[in-house]
């Protein structure tokens, strides 16, 4: 499998704080990745970097290479980086649609991007609530605000949202921590689906989850890559003794 | 292990204490409010007819009616506020979107939150000096209104400031996210979400404007002018500063104290109404929008 991300020797200060030290690290495509370790080690950060959102932070340095399908992201033109971010789609934490209905949300990002022609807005639209599996719950309330859904529907539609301009990329930031475990397990298997077809890098805190959808994962730990491995390996065999103790649970 | 029980009671008993102190402060004042309220209405309500809504004053303003004040009055608000909303909208978003961290925005932030603390006098003469004179705006209502905007312009760019603010920044990252440019996320995501707290901020300052005497004193009010100003750069009277006038200048204080709880009648009424509307609208926003 060719690696579509790739972080060679990665250092990320925040003013003085040192952030990511020295993170090397391959991606391989169509796969999902999970980024586990305790709060505050840096893995929201390092998610961070591939989509440039790091640069909106003041004070932010960022030293070393961040290779997209082998191209330094940091290198190119900054008039190309929406079409960077456009390639790369991002869910958060918290559900955050738009104020806007739900058509709307996942029409946000055709439009913002000048596509204009609305019966291929509509077809769009409805093709990715279909891949979020929203579709049937939502197909009578398009024109709903979206605030109306249930917090899981949310998230799925913030997926849809992220999905409806074809990233090749989705970046999820504990895309379930804040759902109970029925809606969770419906991100999962979403996230299951979608893996045949992007690459997906997901943060979590929880364990089980990290077993279950990804297929590999890196441990961080105090803004350094403690280890990084195919998912099996890590949790049954890890190679360094901080991996066993986080995962385990003796931790600190 | 076992805790005393007197420790029970006493911890009981001190909240007790501070829970009904606090309650009957809060009575207090809702009760106070009331009876301000109560008096004015008492007061006023007697005078307050259709003639006294609708006709010019006369007999040196202890008969006839408030109708040029009122009018005033709302071309007053309406004016500082189609000066004030816009600009002190846009001073919001420059601040907390666009200003880079640092000393230059901590002094705009800081200079905002003294013109807020400036005596409304010295607006007043601000206003007389730089639109009256300099400008050349006369007394009319342009300078009163602008006057005015000004007096609100800190009301409105802070609460702007703090609508923004409160706006999870990961509503902004989702919309780069999707190769929103920063203008467009602040137009079509952050200020719909913001929208409901920024119309306190107008609340806020409608309320504030329409209250004040000073500010107007050198810059647009008339003593006496019964007849509707006939453009922006007439006088013309209006209600607080009417009320001002007939309560110690007239020239008959006591036979003209009846259309002076009138008018201190109508210009709450006026305020409320105007705070009900802005609240229907702030709701009807705000269901709208409605964060989870
Ligand atoms: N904008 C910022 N400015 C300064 N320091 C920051 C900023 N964002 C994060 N940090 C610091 O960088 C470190 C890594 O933060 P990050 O959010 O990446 O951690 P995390 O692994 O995602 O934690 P969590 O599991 O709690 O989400 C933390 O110590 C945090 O305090
Ligand atoms: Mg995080």
């Amino acid at each position: 499998m060719a690696n579509k991300l790739e972080t060679i020797d990665v250092h990320l200060h925040y003013g003085d704080f040192h952030a990511l030290k020295g993170i090397t690290m391959a991606i391989p495509e169509n796969s999902v990745t999970a980024l586990i370790g305790p709060s505050g080690c840096g893995k929201s950060t390092y998610l961070r970097l591939f989509n440039r959102m790091n640069d909106l932070i003041p004070f932010t340095r960022i030293t070393g290479q961040v290779l997209l399908d082998g191209e330094d992201i940091y290198q190119i033109k900054s008039s190309k980086i929406d079409a960077l971010r456009r390639n790369v789609g991002m869910v958060f934490q918290k559900p955050n649609p738009f104020p806007k209905s739900i058509f709307e949300n996942v029409a946000y990002g055709l439009r913002v991007n000048g596509i204009t022609d609305n019966s291929f807005i509509e077809n769009q639209v409805e093709k990715t609530l279909h891949q979020a599996a929203l579709w049937d719950e939502v197909k009578d309330k398009l024109k709903k605000s979206a605030f109306e859904l249930s917090g899981g529907q949310q998230q799925r539609l913030c997926i849809a949202r992220a999905l409806a301009i074809e990233p090749s990329i989705i970046l999820m930031d504990e895309p379930a921590s804040a759902l109970d475990p029925l809606s969770t397990g419906k991100i999962e298997d979403l996230i299951f689906e979608l893996k045949s077809k992007y690459t997906i890098i997901i943060v979590t805190h929880n364990m089980q989850q990290a077993g279950r959808v990804s297929d590999h994962t890196g441990f961080f730990y105090l803004g350094e890559l403690i280890e990084f491995d195919k998912t099996k390996k890590i949790f049954t065999n890890p190679a360094k003794q901080e991996t066993e103790n986080y995962i385990t649970g003796r931790f600190g | 292990m076992t805790f005393p029980e007197s420790n029970e009671r006493r911890k009981k008993l001190g909240q007790a204490v501070m829970f009904g102190v606090s309650r009957v402060i809060s009575y207090g004042i809702v009760a106070l409010l009331f009876l301000i309220l109560f008096f004015i209405v008492k007061q006023g309500i007697g005078v307050v007819n259709w003639e006294f809504l609708t006709a010019m004053p006369t007999d040196g303003m202890t008969k006839g009616g408030i109708y040029p004040a009122i009018m005033g009055t709302l071309y007053l608000v309406a004016g500082s506020m189609l000066f004030a909303f816009p600009v002190g909208v846009m001073a919001g978003i420059y601040v907390n979107e666009f200003a880079k961290a640092g000393p230059m925005k901590r002094f705009v932030k800081m200079m905002t939150n003294n013109l807020a603390g400036v005596p409304s006098i010295i607006f007043g003469l601000f206003g007389m000096a730089l639109f009256v004179n300099q400008m050349g705006f006369g007394a009319s209502i342009l300078a009163g209104s602008l006057t005015l905007g000004l007096l609100a312009l800190p009301i409105v760019i802070r609460t702007t400031e703090e609508a923004l603010k409160s706006v999870d920044d990961t509503f902004r990252q989702a919309s780069y996210a999707l190769g929103g440019s920063k203008l467009y996320t602040i137009r079509k995501v952050v200020l719909p979400i913001a929208l409901p707290n920024i119309l306190t901020g107008l609340i806020l300052a409608v309320g504030r404007v329409s209250g004040e005497t000073a500010p107007i004193l050198f810059t647009v009010a008339a003593y006496f002018l019964p007849k509707l100003p006939g453009s922006i750069m007439d006088q013309c009277m209006a209600l607080p500063y009417h009320l001002y006038v007939i309560s110690t200048s007239g020239t008959q204080i006591e036979a003209s104290r009846p259309m002076a709880y009138g008018t201190a009648f109508v210009l709450v009424v006026i305020v409320l109404i105007v705070n009900l509307l802005a609240t229907l609208l702030r709701n009807y926003f705000g269901n709208k929008v409605k964060m989870n």
